[in-house]
């Protein structure tokens, strides 16, 4: 088909998508972390050590983006079974994270750095945290779907886009996280 | 992957439950079986979606007018009393006179409604899904699903405004920022209470809306082009959906994250925003905050949105103004280029909405530099239009008449923008009249006429009938002839020093001087209102009764829209996509008046 040749090497619209759509969530998070600049060159600003959990967790984001680019090797190749635990694998770490998350705002809080009329520092950090947790469990979610989407036995995909979107997401999930693990280490 | 491919494999998702075989070829009418709901309610075809933005729109827009009706009988008659209006308003109109939290409740919902749910949601939602795969030669949006999604959350977000209207503590009242700590407190005022959540609630919904409509556009343009559409190719109209798009996507997750700190500090009990308050005489454990840093946040959106709402009326107006003086556009490049640096410019200027706030004046100085520097490809833009229509055979319809009524308000309104944008002259007009007189020309009344010129336009697409010109030209010269009258003066009083959101200036003996003055613009607003209720009837009685549109081409324009069908099914063209050989101005060029973009260029043909 005519449309079809002139259009091939285009990248897929769904992943265009995703790249625009990842643009719009950095956005935000620029919008959070310039926020936390302005504020912190003001007046009353608390300083704190960030949980330690919060590097542990980090070693284990970077672990599913691993298993996570594995996975899409492994369904490129119609390893479908590999596929299926490897994304099972990469969600329970999504998940784990998302725990190690709780264990660390429980220490800000035995730390006494509560988010109710706690500094705005510590408010920041919980914003922050949680609104990025949030963007983890919808990497989750999708995980579930494609997870469910290769057991379906009447209609059979065998296109790989639904999983790179997947994937690229989650490794921008992965970074966004990197980003903001520096930024709040380094500016404190 | 190819448009057919796309759209091919959304209907597969959406029929494979009816046993829906997949098609081989696409030779033959795009049509499928549908029902009421897929058809008209949940549907999926971006030209219904786009009437569905529009017509949710006009329902907003009316709402909206309505309340400054009813704000302007305040200002403008502020001793008399009007009973009728407590027969409608309840207590917020005891014994006829709007309270004072009516007032201020109005005034924010005004300002709320018009801007996004009009102006953004009503204007580039609606005319982003219509042109953009019509013009770039796309059977749908690169997601058709996203794109319904869209529009229901535009609709779930009116819902929830208008839920808050009818709550016992009404609406939010704070003003369409919604400043921290007004908006932050409770106990501040009854409008901070829960018509205040439902506000955020219905704008976070909005802003969700307004990122799934922006990534669709954008990855449409970017990449379900047809055959021959070069992005120099493409009518101005995409250029300027594409920047809006960008500008969206970029500006109101910011927006999002200054709503979110808004939300915890209302409810979680965190300070982001609050410091050092008393409440009733009662001091607030909240400390450390900065009511400053939310203007920031509002402004990094808020000062994107002017452009977001005026980029597609001006890219719109382009079109309608070639089409119309029969002459290709002056300078595409040029107009490309400036919207281009207006797109840019557009997210370095969010400071001068707050020279006032105790901003530093060195920084404030650089603002006022890339304020004014926004000038410049305004006034190219200008310089463009009118020797666009210069000479030109002008067709004078409706919506030639509209593009030109923009030109005329975006001039007058945009020069009072050089005064406001330094910071010196800004101390005395800030929170004024003129700032309302400034804004209200350039960014409501010209975003209108691009919308009426897109809408006469475009109606005969949409709906396969035209709209009555008579009632057009009334309404043209009304409207046009009415905001002037209604805005031009206000520009005098706010020189004087009158504030803008005052409840009642009886007691200020300095401006007594404009009673007559204030209820000659409520008059003139009650006019202009009337006259607007007259083009809601045309549209709805033309749409079931309007004069049939008989041939494809009724302006004789060159874009891709006018080789559909009369009433394009879902899919658009029946047959293959048309190839696109040129850019889309050839009007009145080697003795033919006009060329469209599907005709291959001839070997003897001058270049343009």
């Amino acid at each position: 088909m005519m449309a079809m040749s002139a259009q091939k090497n285009k990248i897929h619209p769904h992943k265009y998508s995703l790249w625009i759509a990842m643009g719009s969530i950095t956005m935000m998070f620029i919008g959070f972390t310039s926020a936390y600049v302005v504020k912190r060159s003001q007046a009353n600003w608390q300083a704190f050590e960030l949980p330690s959990i919060f590097w542990i967790s980090t070693l284990v984001i970077l672990a599913s983006s691993l298993t996570m680019h594995l996975a899409l090797r492994q369904f490129r190749l119609r390893n479908m079974s590999a596929y299926k635990q490897l994304i099972t694998l990469t969600a329970v770490l999504g998940v784990l994270f998302t725990i190690c998350r709780v264990f660390g705002f429980m220490d800000m809080m035995n730390r006494n750095l509560p988010l109710v009329n706690g500094p705005v520092s510590a408010g920041f950090i919980y914003v922050i945290v949680a609104v990025h947790i949030l963007h983890v469990i919808g990497g989750v979610v999708a995980l579930m779907i494609m997870f469910f989407r290769a057991f379906r036995t009447r209609i059979r995909t065998y296109s790989s886009v639904p999983v790179e979107v997947a994937a690229t997401y989650w490794h921008f999930v992965d970074i966004l996280w990197i980003y903001l693990l520096v930024f709040l280490t380094l500016a404190r | 992957m190819s448009n057919e491919a796309t759209l091919h494999g959304q209907h597969e998702v959406i029929h494979h439950g009816e046993g829906h075989g997949h098609h081989d070829g696409h030779d033959h009418d795009h049509h499928h079986e549908q029902s009421f709901i897929s058809k008209y309610v949940f549907s999926m075809d971006h030209k219904m979606i786009a009437k569905q933005f529009l017509i949710t729109g006009i329902i907003w827009a009316i709402i909206g007018a309505l309340f400054s009706v009813l704000f302007r009988l305040q200002l403008g008659f502020p001793d008399a009393t009007f009973p009728w209006l407590e027969s409608i308003l309840g207590h917020w109109a005891e014994g006829g006179r709007i309270t004072p939290q009516a007032y201020y409740a109005l005034v924010t919902m005004h300002g709320t409604i018009l801007v996004f749910f009009v102006l953004t949601a009503g204007l580039s939602g609606t005319f982003s899904n219509f042109l953009i795969p019509l013009q770039v030669g796309a059977r749908d949006m690169a997601s058709p699903f996203m794109n319904m999604l869209s529009y229901w959350f535009f609709f779930l977000a009116s819902m929830v405004m208008m839920a808050s209207f009818f709550v016992q503590t009404g609406p939010a009242s704070g003003g369409w920022t919604a400043y921290p700590p007004l908006s932050a407190l409770g106990d501040a005022s009854i409008g901070s209470k829960i018509g205040m959540d439902l506000w955020l609630v219905s704008m976070a919904l909005f802003v969700v809306s307004q990122l799934l409509g922006g990534l669709n556009y954008i990855s449409t343009i970017l990449n379900l082009r047809t055959k021959g559409m070069s992005m120099t190719k493409m009518p101005l109209t995409i250029w300027s959906f594409f920047f809006t798009a960008v500008l969206g996507v970029l500006s109101f997750p910011v927006l999002l994250s200054g709503f979110i700190l808004l939300l915890f500090d209302r409810h979680a009990g965190t300070s982001f925003y609050l410091s050092e308050l008393f409440v009733k005489g009662k001091v607030l454990p909240n400390e450390g905050g900065s009511a400053i840093l939310y203007q920031h946040l509002f402004w990094f959106l808020g000062h994107p949105e002017v452009y977001i709402i005026i980029l597609p009326a001006m890219g719109m107006v382009s079109e309608v103004l070639a089409i119309n003086a029969r002459k290709p556009i002056f300078g595409y490049l040029a107009m490309v280029g400036s919207m281009f640096a207006i797109a840019i410019l557009a997210f370095l200027v969010w400071a001068h909405h707050m020279f006032v706030t105790g901003l530093n004046p060195f920084l404030g100085a650089f603002f006022v530099l890339l304020t004014l520097l926004i000038a410049v490809p305004s006034a190219i833009k200008v310089f463009n239009w009118i020797t666009t229509i210069w000479k030109g055979n002008i067709r004078f319809t409706p919506g030639a008449l509209f593009s030109i009524g923009f030109v005329s308000t975006f001039i007058s309104g945009g020069l009072t923008g050089i005064w406001l944008g330094n910071a010196s002259i800004d101390i005395h007009l800030h929170d004024t009249y003129f700032v309302i007189a400034h804004f209200h020309i350039v960014m409501g009344v010209s975003a209108f006429f691009g919308m009426f010129a897109a809408i006469y336009h475009w109606f005969p697409k949409m709906y396969g009938r035209y709209l009555n010109q008579t009632i057009g030209y009334i309404h043209f010269w009304i409207t046009l002839i009415g905001a002037y009258l209604i805005f031009w003066p206000m520009h005098y009083e706010g020189m004087a020093g009158m504030p803008r959101r005052y409840y009642n200036y009886s007691s200020w003996a300095s401006f007594n001087q404009f009673d007559g003055l204030n209820a000659f613009i409520s008059i003139v607003v009650i006019i202009v209102f009337a006259c607007q209720l007259l083009f809601v009837i045309n549209f709805f009685y033309s749409i079931f009764k309007g004069r049939k549109v008989t041939t494809t081409n009724p302006w004789l324009a060159t874009t891709l829209e006018w080789t559909t069908p009369i009433n394009p099914g879902h899919g658009n063209w029946p047959g293959e996509i048309p190839e696109v050989h040129r850019w889309a101005y050839d009007y009145s060029k080697d003795g033919k008046d006009f060329i469209p973009q599907t005709v291959p260029v001839s070997p003897d043909e001058s270049a343009h």
